[in-house]
């Protein structure tokens, strides 16, 4: 028909912007340039294979995970209660969950460390009790903590999406056949609420394993994930090959891990942000 | 019944986990010393540092105009765009909307090296022009999500019947074809101009040390440690971000009918 | 030459190696209600909007006034569309929507504000000048939009299939309005539908489609009573087609009885299809008909009675004002003048 022309000059931008810098990441890590010519390359590659950063990677993809269950499992009861509320309850509640959403991200996680921190706000409590102080910031459990309240809503809207979609006559028809709230839940509502399931499984597993904003406010300067590897091979070190071998790693296994879910959310009715 | 009051007092555990932050934030702004955790008194000492810092001025400064001036630009390139692509063949189509989703799915670190490295490797001096492409730059697709399913409602016959009462292609696209996107056009506007209020990482790697933005103050703010100024500053966007949420809320409930 | 208003000349059209028309040619009448008719995917839809101007032929040429319009796009062409849903615009109102053609050509507002009243008038929507789309009904939809094809005053109005989405009652009343607005305004229309009585009730020619291919153009008492071909038959009204062989002039025979009928010109003992329309078939209680069956089911369907009757070789389809009940035995006889006969179709 008319028109398809005007797409172009935003191709042309994507493909400026978007495409060739991500061409440029992989060049620069698969060649190396220690004489000042330009060589091919995989000892990038080798290199993020020695076990000091490997176990960066399995960490990354650990605490990503761990928090990803833990967002499942705080999350799902929250979607199905709000799912099951009756109207004008039901919008405002939502509307109280999806603002957190909207402060600064920053600032969410600054918000734990002051409540985290040696002088802070739980350990002073806790000191009224005769106990602590605690560390409870600089570790793992504090980084976990900051992924889980971070990621929490991502988990929780697409699934609230999926149940809401849900044809209430479904559930009358399995009454009427006899089903009590345990099966209806079991072999109808979880069955059907899958699809928000991975996708809000992937909606958080993606940005957890990929922050190094939340590692490096709660987790301190040393705590390495994937992501501050990346910047600090960027910023610090200067090492751009390097950095951008780890670079297409991680979209690697952010590729790998949305081609899981999708094999199970087909028809991409897993309820995104809009 | 019994289920009933386990449903409240669970999602009542969950908002005071989500809040409780925030809450504390909020009332340490008010603290008369660093302590985060012992009240020594009422103050707004730190409000004041926080509206008579430079800092702080510049980087709301250029937070404010990068989000006004990427949001209007991502979402005429995406309207635009999106018109195209619309009437696009099938596999042409799915293949600019995957380019679409790239940099939508790809992790923002990586958004924001790789376009660091153009920038570099084209010799561009990193600052308020790098920040504001790449800015653009994830905006767009976003626009484009926005428009294309109100595209897609359209009664494709709108703009023949406009063709066929005389009107040019310009003129109907103008007059009928235009105002029946238009709450798509708006939503695409008001999400990209969100996302780059927000914006840390992609910013943060695309920018130099004399242009900054809210963002990556607070993060460098925050790296040193703790600083009641930054609560104020949370204060005051929480704040912000709630009377806005309240209006855009209001206006969607009112459209819903 | 001024009687022809449009002729389309040996009109094809490919989409993606489908050729859904295939030469057509037509020549539409100033003044005429001409009706494009057929099933889905015939191309009748696809032959308006190519006059419309929304599609370009292939192949071929469509002459308006004498003056070939082949590149001409539709704003500049003096022809007016009804779509199918309307397409009214939702952002405005009423009077905005019928005026946009109008302030397009830059007519004086007063002159505009008479038009659209006059046009209300004759759509029998007075007074609804400011209301706004949503609040109207399905119907009133349809009389909005055609109003605002209307206004612009066309030579010719395109109306594609512009009744599907009302409900019998409307649309039975619409069709009236409709002839009597191409009656008092006197300018052609070009209506696209796949109902056939519609087409029957409306049109002064019919032109029936199937597969691109024009199989008949005709009055609706010609295509009704001597179809072309099997096909149409079909098509218009119901029928009863069962395969004969003519024995001579005015002799067919079929179900191993000779009937008499009116056709002739046919080769010796050339295979033909044998056309009946089930209300021209008399059923007798008694046995001595022309063909003997039993009754099959009888439904009632408030007119007639409709009784499928199977003989040893056909079912028959009969509707009938007289009600025999189902497993009776009856007798069937079919008067020459009912019996239509036509060439076996080959498949093209």
């Amino acid at each position: 028909m008319k028109k398809k022309w005007l797409s172009y000059p935003y191709i042309l931008w994507m493909g400026i912007f978007v495409v060739v810098p991500l061409i440029l990441v992989f060049f620069f890590s698969i060649t190396t340039s220690s004489d000042g010519t330009l060589v091919f390359s995989l000892e990038h590659y080798r290199r993020f294979m020695e076990p000091l950063y490997l176990k960066v990677l399995l960490k990354s993809i650990s605490l990503a995970g761990v928090s990803t269950i833990i967002c499942l499992i705080l999350g799902y009861p929250v979607a199905l209660i709000l799912a099951g509320r009756q109207m004008n309850k039901k919008s405002f509640l939502l509307f109280l969950f999806v603002l957190p959403m909207w402060m600064n991200f920053l600032l969410r996680t600054y918000a734990w460390m002051t409540l985290l921190e040696k002088n802070g706000f739980i350990n002073t409590i806790l000191s009224l009790f005769g106990l602590g102080p605690f560390q409870l910031l600089y570790n793992d459990a504090a980084v976990i903590l900051g992924m889980v309240y971070n990621f929490l809503p991502f988990m929780v809207l697409p699934i609230y999406s999926v149940l809401r979609k849900i044809d209430h006559s479904i559930i009358e028809a399995a009454e009427d056949l006899g089903a009590n709230q345990i099966i209806i839940f079991k072999k109808i509502i979880f069955p059907l609420s899958l699809p928000g399931v991975f996708s809000g499984i992937s909606m958080v597993f993606m940005p957890a394993v990929t922050t190094f904003v939340i590692s490096r406010l709660l987790g301190g300067g040393q705590y390495m994930l994937i992501g501050n590897l990346i910047e600090r091979q960027f910023l610090l070190a200067g090492d751009w090959n390097f950095g951008s071998a780890i670079s297409i790693v991680m979209m690697i296994i952010i590729l790998i891990s949305m081609g899981v879910t999708s094999k199970y959310d087909k028809e991409h009715e897993g309820g995104g942000l809009w | 019944m019994v289920k009933n009051i386990i449903n409240r007092i669970y999602l009542f555990i969950i908002f005071v986990f989500l809040y409780a932050p925030i809450a504390v934030l909020i009332v340490f702004s008010f603290n008369d010393s660093k302590s985060r955790a012992r009240w020594s008194g009422f103050t707004l000492k730190w409000y004041e540092g926080l509206l008579r810092s430079p800092d702080i001025k510049k980087a709301l400064y250029y937070t404010i105009i990068i989000a006004i001036l990427s949001s209007v630009i991502s979402t005429v390139i995406g309207t635009i765009a999106a018109i195209g692509i619309h009437n696009m063949k099938k596999w042409k189509k799915g293949l600019v909307m995957n380019l679409t989703y790239l940099p939508i799915l790809n992790p923002d670190i990586v958004t924001g090296i790789s376009l660091m490295i153009l920038f570099i490797f084209i010799r561009l001096k990193l600052g308020f022009f790098s920040m504001l492409l790449a800015h653009i730059t994830f905006n767009i697709p976003y626009v484009i999500l926005s428009v294309m399913p109100k595209l897609k409602q359209l009664n494709k016959h709108l703009y023949e019947a406009a063709l066929d009462l005389g009107a040019t292609p310009t003129y109907a696209f103008f007059k009928v074809i235009l105002p029946e996107i238009m709450p798509g056009i708006i939503t695409g506007a008001l999400l990209a101009f969100t996302l780059s209020l927000d914006d840390f990482v992609i910013s943060f790697f695309n920018t130099s040390s004399g242009v900054t933005n809210l963002s990556i103050t607070i993060y460098s703010m925050a790296r040193k440690g703790v600083n009641p100024t930054i609560n104020a500053l949370s204060t005051l966007m929480f704040l912000t971000v709630l009377i806005l949420l309240f209006i855009v809320n209001k206006r969607t409930s009112k459209d819903t009918h | 030459m001024a009687k022809n208003i449009i002729e389309l000349v040996d009109i094809s059209k490919t989409y993606d190696s489908t050729e859904v028309l295939k030469g057509i040619n037509l020549y539409i009448k100033k003044n005429e209600f001409l009706t494009l008719l057929g099933p889905s995917g015939c191309g009748k839809t696809t032959t308006l909007r190519i006059i419309g101007g929304f599609e370009f032929p292939t192949r071929g040429k469509i002459i308006f006034e004498g003056k070939n319009i082949n590149s001409l796009p539709p704003y500049k062409r003096k022809v007016n569309t009804v779509f199918q849903k309307y397409a009214l615009f939702s952002h405005m109102n009423v009077e905005e929507n019928i005026a946009f053609g109008l302030k397009i050509k830059k007519v004086n507002e007063k002159t505009i504000q008479e038009k659209i009243h006059k046009i209300l008038k004759l759509v029998n929507l007075e007074g609804y000048e400011k209301r706004s789309i949503d609040s109207l009904s399905g119907g009133q939809q349809q009389r909005i939009a055609i109003a605002r094809a209307l206004v612009n005053e066309p030579d010719v109005l395109l109306l594609d299939e512009p009744l599907g989405a009302l409900d019998l009652k409307l649309r039975q009343d619409m069709q009236v309005e409709l002839k009597r607005m191409q009656k008092q305004l006197g300018i052609t229309f070009i209506y696209v539908t796949h109902d056939q009585e519609e087409a029957l009730t409306m049109s002064d020619t019919i032109v029936v489609m199937k597969d691109g291919i024009i199989q008949q153009i005709g009055t609706p008492e010609d295509i009704y009573n001597e179809p072309k071909n099997a096909f149409v038959a079909d098509f218009i009204g119901e029928s009863n087609i069962i395969s004969g062989i003519m024995k001579q002039d005015c002799l067919v025979e079929f179900s191993k009885t000779a009937f008499q009928c009116v056709d002739k010109g046919f080769a010796l003992n050339q295979p033909v299809d044998v056309v009946i329309r089930p209300e021209d078939i008399e059923v007798s209680s008694n046995e001595q008909g022309m063909l003997s069956g039993i009754v099959q089911s009888t439904t009632f369907k408030g007119v007639h009675y409709e009784m499928i009757i199977k003989t040893d070789s056909f079912e028959w389809m009969v509707h009938s004002t007289a009600m025999y009940p189902p497993k009776s035995a009856v007798g069937i006889n079919i008067a020459p003048h009912n019996i239509h006969i036509m060439k076996k179709v080959v498949n093209q």
